[in-house]
This record gives C-alpha cells, sequence and structure tokens, in this order.
C-alpha cells in the first residue's frame, strides 16, 4: 500500500516536471563576454550591460531595439523654451528590488554621483553638460544644463546613466540592486549570472519567471551548445560561418540585426609615418572591403566610409572617398616619399573579424609595398598596450558605443587625432537642438574624418542572433549593448 | 621485414623534410595571396588538398607549415643535445659527487613540470613568436637529454675497457669524450628521433593556443586553429594538417623505433 502510495507520488511528480517542461518559463541566453563586475555606471565593459540594461537596472529614458528613445522611469518631460532646462515627471510607486523607493533624491544621486569630480564613469562626457540637478518634489526632477543638448534625452538612455539608490551603491559591483523587471540572484564566476523576476516591478512585469545569462567565449564551444540546445539563444553569435547551418534547422531561427559597431582599422595619428594624411589614404585604397566582410564575416556586415551607423537617418554614404584602388594606393605612397612601402605593427584582439580581418588586411597593404608586424593579443594586453598605450601601428576594433563619433574631438584618444576644426564642430553639435541643423553638422563632421582617413573604415558589424524557433521578443538589433528580456516569451 | 618500421618511417619523413625543402624554391600556389571567392573549396585538381577560409592552397599552407615545424623542433632538439648531452657526460664523471646533485636536481625539477606548461609560461611572459616558442621547447629537452646520457654513461663508467683507459692515465674528461660519447652516440639518435617529433607536436600546440609562428606564417597548429569553427562547414579545412602532424610525428616515431633495432647490439642479438 505504501509503496504504491510512493508510486503514484513519484509518477505525479514525473507529470509536474513533464509538464513544466512543456511550459518553459525561463530562458538561458548566451553572451560572449562575462562582465568583470556589474556596476555599468563605473565601468566600460559592455558585457555589464549586455547582462543587465534594463533587465536590472533602468534610466530616466531608454533606447528600443530599433534605437528610440522612449519614457522609462521618467514618465513624461518637458523642456524649456530655451531648451536649458528639463523637468521630468517620474513614475510613482516604484522600488528597488532591495525595497527601498525610487524617488528624485536618488536620480539627483545618480547624476551626481556619475558627474562627480571622483567618478569612475566610463561615459562622463554624457553628464558633462549638466549644471545642477534639483529635487522639486518626490516625483519630480529638474536637471539645468549650462548649455541646450540636444542629445540630453538620449543620453539619459545609456546604460552608464541608470538610477542606482544610495542604500544599496555599497556592493552595487557584486549585487546589483536595480529598479528592472528581473532582480539579481546568483553570479558564478566565469559561467553564469541568474536573474528572476520582479514580482513588484512598477510597469508590465516580465512573462518569464527567470533568465539565465551564461559566458561562452569560445566560437566553437558556442556552436556546440547551440546545436545541443544547452541554451536558448546566443545573443552576438561569434562564428559568421556557422550562421547557414543554424538557418537550415528548423530549430532555430537566425536574426541578423544591426549594431552601433562600427568596425576600423584604427590608426595612430601621431606614429610617423601615418601622421601623413597621404599615407593614411594610401591605406584606405589598399584595402578591399567586401574582401574582408566576406573574407573575416562570411559576408555579414554593411561597408561604411566614415564613423557612422549606416541605420542612422543622418549617415551619408562616404565609402566613395576609400574605394579599392591598389594603383593610387601605390602612387599615394610615392608621393609620400615612401616608394619603397614602410613597416608598421598591427595589433588585433581577440575577436574573429579582428584576427581573421587582421590577416586579409595584411595582405591587402602588402600588395601595396606596406609590410605590418602583426601579434595577437588578449582584451587585458590590448587594452594596456593599445588603447592606454597608444603603443601601436594599426589594429582592428569594433566601436560599440552608440553615436560616438564625438570620440574624435578626443586628441588624447588612442587614435590621437588632433583637429581643432573637428573639435568645433562637436562643440557647435552638442549646443544644436535644430534637428536640420544638427544633420547638416553631422554630415560635416562625418565628412571631415573620412577626407582626413583618420581611420581605416571597414564595415557595421552586424549582430547576429541564434535563438530557439519558439523564442519570441529578443532584441535583434544592438542601439546600445543589451539583451531586454521583459518582453521575451515562449510561443 | 626487420627494417620496415625504418623504411615506412623513414620514407614518411623523408617526404615531410623533401617537401619543406621544396617549399623554399616552389609551392604549387602562393601562400600570402588570399582569394576569398575561393574559399573553402574541397580537394580539386588544381588544388589538390582544397583551399582554406582564405581560398589558400592548403597543400602549399602545409609544405611551408612543415619548413616553420621542422625549423622549431630540429633547433629545439640541437638545444636539448647541445646543453643536456654534455651535463650528463658531466654528472656521470661525477657521479655522487655534488656537480652530480646539482644537475641531477635540476632535471628533476625541470622535469617537475609539464613540458607544454613551461612553453605555454615562457611563451606567454618573453611573448609569443617562433624563436620563444623554440627557446621553450629546447629547455624541456635538456633533461631529457641529460637523464639518458647520465644513466647510459654510469654503467659504461663501470666497464673494463673504460678501466684500462684511466689506468692508461686518461682523465674524466678526455674519457667521457673519446670512450663514453661514442657509446652512446646509438641511444641519442634514437631519443633525437623521439624528441624531434615530440617537439613538432609541441609547436604544434604552441601555435595551436597562438603562441607559436605568428600569421602570416603558416603553421601547423594555426591551421587546425582557424578551422575549428569550419569543421561543420568545411572539414577537410581541419583534417588536412590534422593529417600531417599525425603523419609527420607518426613517421619520426616509426623511424626512432627503426633506429634502435638497427642501432642497438642487444637487440640485434636478441632478433637474430
Amino acid at each position: 500500500m505504501k509503496s504504491i502510495r510512493s508510486i503514484a507520488a513519484v509518477s505525479a511528480f514525473v507529470a509536474m516536471a513533464v509538464s513544466a517542461q512543456a511550459q518553459q518559463s525561463d530562458v538561458t541566453v548566451a553572451i560572449q563576454l562575462e562582465p568583470p563586475h556589474l556596476d555599468p555606471t563605473s565601468a566600460a565593459a559592455g558585457a555589464i550591460d549586455s547582462v543587465l540594461y534594463t533587465n536590472v537596472f533602468e534610466g530616466l529614458t531608454r533606447f528600443t531595439s530599433t534605437g528610440a528613445v522612449v519614457p522609462a522611469l521618467a514618465k513624461s518631460w518637458t523642456i524649456s523654451e530655451d531648451g536649458m532646462t528639463y523637468t521630468f515627471a517620474l513614475n510613482e510607486g516604484v522600488t528597488f528590488h532591495d525595497g527601498t523607493t525610487m524617488d528624485a533624491e536618488d536620480v539627483k544621486f545618480s547624476l551626481d554621483r556619475a558627474r562627480g569630480e571622483d567618478s569612475a564613469n566610463a561615459q562622463k562626457a554624457l553628464f558633462a553638460g549638466i549644471a545642477e540637478v534639483t529635487v522639486v518634489d518626490p516625483a519630480t526632477v529638474q536637471v539645468t544644463l549650462t548649455q541646450a543638448n540636444g542629445n540630453f534625452l538620449f543620453n539619459m538612455a545609456w546604460g552608464d546613466a541608470v538610477i542606482v539608490a544610495p542604500e544599496s551603491i555599497e556592493g552595487i559591483k557584486q549585487t546589483p540592486i536595480g529598479t528592472g523587471a528581473f532582480k539579481f540572484a546568483n553570479w558564478v564566476e566565469g559561467d553564469r549570472i541568474e536573474l528572476v523576476r520582479n514580482e513588484a516591478y512598477w510597469g508590465t512585469p516580465a512573462v518569464l519567471d527567470a533568465a539565465t545569462f551564461k559566458f561562452i567565449s569560445d566560437p566553437t564551444a558556442a556552436f556546440a551548445a547551440m546545436m545541443a540546445q544547452d541554451i536558448d539563444a546566443f545573443a552576438g553569435f561569434p562564428a559568421p560561418e556557422n550562421l547557414p547551418l543554424f538557418e537550415a534547422d528548423p530549430r532555430f531561427s537566425v536574426m541578423v540585426g544591426s549594431t552601433e559597431g562600427e568596425t576600423i582599422l584604427s590608426t595612430n595619428n601621431k606614429m610617423p609615418p601615418l601622421d601623413n594624411v597621404k599615407v593614411r589614404r594610401a591605406i584606405a585604397h589598399a584595402i578591399n572591403r567586401q574582401e574582408i566582410i566576406d573574407g573575416a564575416m562570411f559576408g555579414v556586415g554593411t561597408p561604411i566610409g566614415t564613423h557612422f551607423a549606416p541605420h542612422n537617418p543622418d549617415y551619408i554614404d562616404l565609402t566613395a572617398n576609400s574605394a579599392y584602388d591598389p594603383d593610387l594606393a601605390r602612387q599615394l605612397l610615392a608621393e609620400a616619399g615612401l616608394a619603397d612601402g614602410f613597416t608598421t605593427t598591427l595589433k588585433l584582439p581577440p575577436p574573429s573579424y579582428a584576427r581573421r580581418g587582421g590577416e586579409i588586411i595584411a595582405a591587402q597593404l602588402r600588395a601595396v609595398g606596406i609590410q605590418t608586424e602583426i601579434s595577437n593579443l588578449e582584451w587585458a594586453q590590448w587594452l594596456e598596450e593599445v588603447f592606454r598605450g597608444k603603443d601601436y601601428g594599426l589594429t582592428i576594433v569594433s566601436h560599440t558605443e552608440p553615436f560616438d563619433i564625438g570620440i574624435y574631438a578626443r586628441p588624447e584618444y588612442y587614435f590621437q587625432y588632433d583637429n581643432a576644426a573637428f573639435q568645433d564642430v562637436i562643440t557647435t553639435l552638442t549646443a544644436t537642438n535644430d534637428a536640420a541643423a544638427r544633420t547638416e553638422l553631422l554630415a560635416k563632421a562625418q565628412t571631415m574624418i573620412s577626407e582626413e582617413y583618420v581611420n581605416g573604415y571597414l564595415f557595421q558589424l552586424a549582430y547576429p542572433v541564434v535563438a530557439d524557433a519558439r523564442l519570441k521578443g529578443l532584441w535583434t538589433n544592438q542601439p546600445t549593448q543589451g539583451n531586454p528580456l521583459t518582453e521575451v516569451t515562449w510561443e | 621485414m626487420k627494417w620496415r618500421s625504418l623504411l615506412i618511417g623513414g620514407l614518411l619523413s623523408a617526404t615531410f623534410l623533401l617537401a619543406a625543402a621544396l617549399s623554399f624554391f616552389w609551392t604549387p600556389h602562393d601562400v600570402e595571396t588570399l582569394n576569398i571567392a575561393g574559399r573553402l573549396k574541397p580537394p580539386t585538381l588544381s588544388n589538390w588538398l582544397g583551399t582554406d577560409h582564405f581560398g589558400r592552397d592548403i597543400l602549399s599552407m602545409i609544405m611551408v607549415g612543415a619548413r616553420t615545424s621542422i625549423a622549431v623542433a630540429l633547433v629545439a632538439v640541437g638545444i636539448g643535445m647541445g646543453l643536456g648531452v654534455p651535463l650528463g657526460l658531466a654528472a656521470a664523471a661525477q657521479s655522487g659527487g655534488v656537480l652530480d646533485e646539482v644537475i641531477s636536481r635540476g632535471n628533476d625539477l625541470v622535469f617537475a613540470f609539464p613540458s607544454l606548461v613551461i612553453a605555454i609560461l615562457i611563451t606567454a611572459v618573453f611573448g609569443a613568436g617562433a624563436v620563444n616558442a623554440i627557446i621553450a621547447i629546447g629547455i624541456f629537452n635538456i633533461p631529457v637529454f641529460a637523464r639518458l646520457t647520465r644513466g647510459a654513461a654510469l654503467s659504461l663508467w663501470t666497464r673494463d675497457f673504460i678501466l684500462a683507459a684511466r689506468v692508461a692515465g686518461k682523465g674524466r674528461a678526455r674519457i667521457s669524450l673519446e670512450h663514453i660519447l661514442p657509446n652512446v652516440a646509438n641511444l641519442l639518435i634514437v631519443q633525437g628521433t623521439i624528441q624531434f617529433s615530440l617537439g613538432i607536436l609541441a609547436e604544434a600546440g604552441l601555435s595551436y593556443v597562438g603562441l607559436g609562428a605568428q600569421p602570416p606564417v603558416p603553421s601547423w597548429g594555426r591551421m587546425l586553429a582557424d578551422a575549428q569553427t569550419m569543421v561543420a562547414l568545411a572539414p577537410h579545412v581541419a583534417l588536412m594538417p590534422g593529417l600531417a602532424i599525425v603523419l609527420m610525428v607518426l613517421g619520426l616515431n616509426l623511424l626512432g623505433d627503426g633506429f634502435r633495432d638497427w642501432l642497438d647490439p642487444r637487440l640485434r642479438v636478441v632478433r637474430t
């Protein structure tokens, strides 16, 4: 009798387990890089936003998958006539995951912390124009700018501008406490981060009960994990050559979206002979973009002729400035007094676009007489030697921050491009609110860096997402790095 | 077939040596020219082993890659022999002395570390590249030869003809060079061949993890690493360099076995 009862209990349990599997209510999303810590407001690492952006942390505004800026914690706002004062009306009844309320004081704290002198924020420029943040009442906050800034609402949508609480700031790097639809649950370093649904979410709650972000950096392991369905989706699939295999398999769906990742042959503008615009132009004409896109990315990617995302309405196609023309490249080298070519370094970070693209570019440059010494670096070495140390001639990297043409106005940035005229354009642009005037200034900025051949402009990085065919609602584009899961459902 | 392993091993090794030598003057295609449009082609008449992900001819890559592998392994074995053999001779000559202790414990110390881990450490610290790979592989070859030489020499030192030489007034160093070394040479040739094959494997391993010869110099290990994600698409891209490594290592091992059968007098007596 007893054994019959236990068998019944076991079979009931099995039945439950089976039905639970039939209606999967969690998701495992793999990404390539693991975050170094979990504070998006104090590090440049995009992997932090890949896990936390709008899932755990929210800002006043946020991006949608198409790149539009929509209200988030601020439900509405008014802008003064002169464009200098923004008054945000906050959503009411918002609480952080630890139960404390989110109000105007927290907004003031977050913005003041980000723009403070000892701020570790990786994008301090976003907050540079803020003169003062005033708490009007708990649900209203007023931000005064030093000058009108047409980008302000856009800036507030970045992962670096999310709202954090003074009560939980201490442990944010290990236990992030935000206001999002998911709560941080667990971090197994080197393997995964687990999130659970926030039952007290102020907005439309998440459909899924739980979500896991798994870190798989090796392209071969990524392929195997996806094929074996150990993971439900891979956001930013690292081996484009394998996409056709997933496309042919009815279990999976493949989406190739756009990113803000301008993949460029970054050039050290202060290192001879690369400080000569003729030499940089010769490099630009020696490069065959289509061959790089086909060879390194297996055809996935859009050619660019300047540092701007092609899906942006203000983008202008300047690829003709650097059309593939090896004869012209040789002639330009001769004009620069380097008819016999020269040798420089080509330092490559780990992603396949860089490693494979580097070999292709090295071959293309060799064809016009430029020799490159290739060295393959790990990310930490790359950041140390190239990004901070500026000890390089050429490197290949994808700049994934949205709307980042402003980096060319920073002479200390690792390209070391120092052009006062360009810096003026960016200063004027920042102070301009009028859409038509902005378009014109952006066109000017794009043309300037294209005609000065600051860097070799290669292609816009595509964003391949491989997912279980039944999974719906994943971000297919990357207007900023992020994988918001609030609207993700199983069919 | 008494000479079978010597013959097969010799043929396989000679094929790769000849291919490497030939690649200095001629390869079917240029290995530095990319042809993206013709990538991942299966073996055809114009590309006997197919093309890789950049459209380079795999046969030409393997020929030039053999050069890298052989050069690295050869110099590494040279380092191991050049330093290991004198150390082993010296240790045996001073058997039981301080020098013997120092050399023997030094050998144990180097042996205690897994060889490939030392190699990765060295190339990671001093930078990736063929030269550092040679040094790294050479270092863990030293104790192999030192131990072998010491062990063989120790048993020789007790033999009568050595005693005769000592009675005749020859010094220990001279005896080591004139009487011990010629008598351990057989062993060294056999071990050298086997270490050579291990050197090829080690070089492939180092370049597989990106610490060997840097692009665009072709190397077997890197060809394998590059082909890794293409296995499902074009298996031959991974298969060909893999086979090259297997055949070369197999050939050298057989050759080493063959040499032992041929050179070791004791084995010869047993077999006949």
